[in-house]
C-alpha cells in the first residue's frame, strides 16, 4: 500500500512557529478547538505539549507486546477498554495544553490589590516559559541520569516540530469503539468520520503522541488531517509549504501491508527501528513495481513514490529516524536528528566542532546528547543515532570543504586522517585542498559508508533541495479519475445500471468519470463486467485524453528493458544531478 | 374507578412518550447525525468525573436490569423457576437498594462536578439542564419508593400491579385501573420517566443508544477507501 508520509530536518528548525500558525489559522479555528494545536513546535529538552505528552507511564498509549508475541492497545483490549468507556482514564486536562493566554495571565492582570505591586511585580505564574523551568518537566530526561540531565540543560536544546504521525499502526484507530477513525487505504491518511465518532474519547490517551484533540463544543475527536484536501490536489500541507527553515520534506512511501503487525510486534525495542525501515519498499524494485500495479495504485503514484524523498532519507540513506518508536505504532513522520546541538556540546569543550573526525569520535564519548536523541527516536538505542549523527557529520563536512575557508580545510585533513585510522579506510595524508571545490573528501564518505557520489546527492538533498525536491505529491483526482476512465464505469456491475451493453449509452459513465470524458464512457462500458477488469483494460486500452503528460503509462511506451536494480526515473530532475551547483 | 386522570397517566402518557421516543431518535439519526455524542468532558476535569462517571453508568446500568427483570418478567414465571416471593423480593430489594446508592453517589459527583468546574459548566446546555432534572426526579423518586415502600413500609408488591400495567401496554391492551391504587411516589417516578424517555432522543442521553458493542468483534485497525468503506 502506499503512505503519504514526511521527513523533518530538525537542525534546520529555528522554532518560529510559521508551521503552527499556518495549520491554527486554517486547521483549527473551529469553536472548542481553541487550546488544540495539530501542529505545534516545542523545545526540547522541555515539557512539551501537551505537559510530558512522552512521558513512558502515560496510561493507555500505543500499544504493547503480549508474552504470546501479539500486540493489544496499553490501555486495554477491547472488552477492557470497553469496561472503561464511562471515564478515559489518561487523558490531558485542559491545563496540560498550556492555557489560553487569557486564562495564564489572569492572574497578572486582575491579580491582586496593587500594594503588592509597588513597583515589583505580581505573582509568578505557576509555570513559567523559562527554559531552566520547562526543562525540569522534560518526561525524556526524567529517564537518563541525573549527571546527564545537569549537562544537557546546560548546553543542550533543539526545536521538535509535531504533528499526527499517521502511523502505520495506528493505537487511536484502534482504540475507538465507534470505528469512526480509520486509514485511508490509498494514502495512508488516518482520519476521524465526524458522523460516526460518538466522543467516547478513548482516541486521546491512545495516541502517544498526543495528537487527537476533542472538540468540547461538538463532544467530537479531531486532528491533523495531513492538509487531505491539499494534499489530494497534489499540494504539500500547510506546515511544510509555509515552512521557513524548509526542513519539511514530504512524499509517498510504498509498503508491504502484511508485514506492518509483525514488525510492530517485535520482542526488543531496539530492533523497531530496523523492522520499520524494512516495512518499506523500494519503489525502483521492479517486482515492487508490479506488485503496486497489481493492487491497483496508479502508474503516477509509483512514480511519485521513486521521486520520495521519504524514500532516499529513510530507506536510501537512513538518516531519518521515527519519534518514539518503542510506542510500536510505526509513526510515518520522521526526523533526521539534530547535529548542531551536539556539535555545539563538542565546540564548548574547546574542540573544533565543525571536523568530522572530532565529531565522530565524540559521538563514542558524548553520553548526554546522543542519550537524549536515542530515547527519542530510537527507543533508546544509541547505535542507530550514532550511525545518522556521523552521516550528518559528513554532510558537514562537504558543506565546510566547499565553503573553500582554509582553516576548515586544514582541520578536515587531520580529521580524515583520524578516521582513516578508526576505521579500516584508506590513509589520507596529503589531502589538505580536497574536498575543497564541491567534491566530497572519499574518506570521509567512505568512513560513513557511502561513495563520494552518494554523499553529494546526500548534501544535495538535505541543504540545497527546492520546493519540488521537498514536496512530491501526485494528484489524487487525477490520478483516479485516470484510474476510473480506464476501469470504465464504477456502476458497471452485476446488476448495476452500466451494467452489460444494454445499459443506455453514456447514462451512467458520464456521470462517474467526467475527466475522462466521452471514449472512455463509450469504449468500456460495454465491455463485460467490471470486476476483475483493472489489469485486463490497462493491459490493453489508454484513454489518452485522461493523460496529463507525467505519468508513463505502459500501454503507450514500449516495454523497458530489465532494468538494474535502480533503474532510477531518468525523467526526474531535481535531486540527483550530481554538482551541487 | 378509573379517572380521566388515570386515563390520561396511565392510558396516553406512555404511547405519546415511546412514540416521541421513536420518532425523534430517528429524526435525529436522520438530521442531525453529526450531534450524536456524548459531549465528553474530561478535557476539562478528570479527577471527579473518573469517581463519579463509572459509579453512575455502571449503577444504571444495574438498575436499568433491575427494572426489565421487575417488570418485563411475570412473577408466574420465578414462581415457577423455583424461586419464592420471599427469597425475590430479598434480592430485588437489596440488590436495588445497592444500585440506587451507587447511581446517586455517582450523580451527585457529577452534578457538583458540573455546578463547580467552570468549565464544565459553561459547556451545559438548557437541555442538560431540563433532562438532568428530569433524570434527577427519577432517580430521586425512584429510591425514595423502593426506601420508602419496601424497608421502611414493609414491602409494595408492584408485581400485581404496576408490572402488569406495563406488560399490557405493550401488549397494545392497557389497563390503567392496575394503576389507580398505585403510592404516589411510585406514581411520581413511572410519570417523570415517562417524560424523561419523550425528551430522550432531544439530548445528550441519545449516547446510550450508540453504545459501541460491535467494537468487540471488530480488527484493531479500521481502513477506509477514500471513495467509501473498504
Amino acid at each position: 500500500m502506499a503512505q503519504m508520509a514526511m521527513v523533518m530536518h530538525l537542525d534546520r528548525c529555528i522554532g518560529c512557529h510559521t508551521c503552527s500558525v499556518a495549520c491554527k489559522q486554517v486547521q483549527s479555528t473551529a469553536e472548542g478547538l481553541e487550546y488544540a494545536w495539530f501542529n505545534n513546535v516545542e523545545t526540547r529538552p522541555g515539557r512539551g505539549y501537551p505537559h510530558a505528552w512522552d512521558e513512558r507511564e502515560a496510561t493507555g498509549a500505543g500499544w504493547v507486546r503480549a508474552s504470546s508475541g501479539t500486540l493489544r492497545p496499553r490501555g486495554g483490549g477491547r472488552l477492557a477498554s470497553l469496561a472503561q468507556i464511562f471515564a478515559a482514564p489518561g487523558t490531558p486536562v485542559l491545563a496540560a495544553y498550556d492555557d489560553p493566554v487569557a486564562e495564564a495571565l489572569r492572574s497578572r492582570v486582575a491579580g491582586p490589590a496593587p500594594e503588592t505591586m509597588g513597583g515589583a511585580r505580581g505573582p509568578e505564574p505557576v509555570r513559567s516559559p523559562a527554559p531552566r523551568d520547562s526543562v525540569a518537566d522534560d518526561a525524556v530526561l526524567a529517564h537518563l541520569s541525573e549527571h546527564v540531565t545537569a549537562d544537557l540543560a546546560e548546553t543542550f536544546s533543539f526545536y521538535l516540530p509535531r504533528l499526527c504521525e499517521h502511523c502505520l499502526n495506528p493505537a487511536c484507530v484502534a482504540a475507538c469503539p465507534s470505528g469512526a477513525m480509520y486509514k485511508r487505504v490509498e494514502d495512508g491518511i488516518v482520519l476521524v468520520d465526524q458522523h460516526v465518532c460518538r466522543g467516547w474519547a478513548r482516541c486521546v490517551p491512545a495516541c502517544p503522541y498526543k495528537k487527537v484533540y476533542l472538540n468540547p463544543v461538538t463532544g467530537k475527536a479531531t486532528k491533523c488531517t495531513l492538509c487531505v484536501e491539499r494534499i489530494e490536489a497534489g499540494e504539500p500541507t500547510l506546515c511544510s509549504d509555509t515552512c521557513v527553515g524548509r526542513l519539511r520534506y514530504i512524499g509517498l512511501v510504498l509498503y508491504d501491508a502484511d508485514k506492518v503487525e509483525a514488525a510492530a510486534a517485535v520482542a526488543d525495542p531496539h530492533d523497531l527501528l530496523d523492522a520499520q525501515r524494512d516495512v518499506i519498499l523500494d519503489p525502483n524494485d521492479p517486482d515492487v513495481v508490479a506488485a503496486a500495479e497489481r493492487s491497483g495504485i496508479p502508474e503516477e503514484w509509483v512514480m511519485a513514490a521513486q521521486w520520495s524523498p521519504i524514500w532516499q532519507l529513510v530507506s536510501r540513506f537512513r538518516v531519518a529516524l521515527p519519534l518514539h518508536p518503542e510506542y510500536r505504532t510505526l509513526p510515518m513522520v520522521w526526523y533526521v536528528p539534530p547535529l548542531s546541538p551536539v556539535v555545539d556540546v563538542v565546540a564548548a569543550t574547546g574542540a573544533d566542532g565543525e571536523d568530522f573526525a572530532t565529531l565522530a569520535a565524540a559521538f563514542e564519548q558524548l553520553a548526554g546528547p546522543v542519550d537524549y536523541l536515542a530515547e527519542m527516536f530510537a527507543a533508546g538505542a544509541r547505535e542507530p543515532v550514532t550511525e545518522v549523527l556521523r552521516r550528518l557529520a559528513a554532510v558537514r563536512a562537504v558543506t565546510a570543504g566547499s565553503s573553500g575557508s582554509s582553516g576548515s580545510s586544514g582541520a578536515g585533513a587531520s580529521g580524515a586522517g583520524a578516521s582513516g585510522a578508526a576505521s579500516p579506510g584508506p590513509t589520507t595524508s596529503a589531502r589538505p585542498a580536497r574536498g575543497r571545490r564541491g567534491g566530497p573528501d572519499p574518506a570521509v564518505a567512505r568512513a560513513v559508508g557511502l561513495d563520494p557520489g552518494e554523499l553529494t546527492e546526500l548534501h544535495q538533498l538535505l541543504t540545497k533541495a527546492d520546493y519540488a525536491d521537498r514536496n512530491v505529491i501526485p494528484e489524487a483526482y487525477a490520478a483516479s479519475a485516470q484510474a476510473l476512465a480506464e476501469l470504465g464505469c464504477s456502476l458497471d456491475e452485476d446488476g448495476g445500471p452500466g451494467m452489460g451493453a444494454a445499459a443506455p449509452p453514456g447514462a451512467g459513465p458520464a456521470v462517474v468519470a467526467p475527466a475522462g470524458g466521452g471514449p472512455a464512457a463509450g469504449g468500456p462500458a460495454g465491455d463485460g463486467p467490471a470486476a476483475g477488469t483493472v489489469e485486463a483494460t490497462r493491459g490493453g486500452r489508454f484513454n489518452l485524453l485522461g493523460w496529463t503528460g507525467r505519468g508513463r503509462p505502459h500501454q503507450l511506451f514500449p516495454a523497458p528493458a530489465p532494468s538494474p536494480a535502480r533503474p532510477a526515473s531518468p525523467s526526474h530532475p531535481p535531486s540527483h544531478p550530481p554538482s551541487p551547483k | 374507578m378509573t379517572s380521566a386522570t388515570d386515563v390520561l397517566l396511565w392510558g396516553v402518557l406512555p404511547y405519546v412518550s415511546f412514540v416521541l421516543l421513536v420518532a425523534g431518535t430517528v429524526w435525529r439519526a436522520r438530521r442531525d447525525r453529526a450531534s450524536w455524542s456524548a459531549r465528553p468532558t474530561g478535557l476539562a476535569e478528570a479527577r471527579l468525573l473518573r469517581w463519579g462517571s463509572p459509579l453512575f453508568h455502571y449503577g444504571m446500568l444495574a438498575v436499568v436490569l433491575g427494572h426489565v427483570a421487575g417488570l418485563a418478567v411475570p412473577a408466574s414465571w420465578t414462581a415457577a423457576a423455583g424461586v419464592t416471593d420471599h427469597a425475590y423480593h430479598l434480592a430485588a430489594t437489596w440488590l436495588g437498594t445497592v444500585a440506587a446508592a451507587a447511581t446517586i453517589v455517582g450523580l451527585v459527583i457529577l452534578l457538583y462536578r458540573r455546578a463547580t468546574v467552570p468549565r464544565v459548566r459553561t459547556a451545559t446546555t438548557r437541555g442538560d439542564v431540563v433532562m438532568l432534572v428530569l433524570l434527577v426526579t427519577s432517580v430521586v423518586v425512584g429510591t425514595w419508593a423502593t426506601v420508602q415502600l419496601q424497608l421502611v413500609d414493609g414491602g409494595y408488591d408492584y408485581r400485581t400491579t404496576v408490572s402488569p400495567w406495563f406488560r399490557g401496554l405493550w401488549l397494545l391492551q392497557p389497563d390503567p385501573s392496575l394503576m389507580h391504587g398505585v403510592p404516589f411516589v411510585l406514581g411520581l417516578h413511572v410519570v417523570a420517566a415517562l417524560v424523561l424517555f419523550a425528551l430522550w432522543p432531544f439530548t445528550r442521553l441519545v449516547h446510550a443508544f450508540v453504545a459501541p458493542v460491535p467494537y468487540v468483534a471488530r480488527p484493531y485497525v479500521v481502513y477506509r477507501s477514500r471513495g467509501g468503506a473498504a
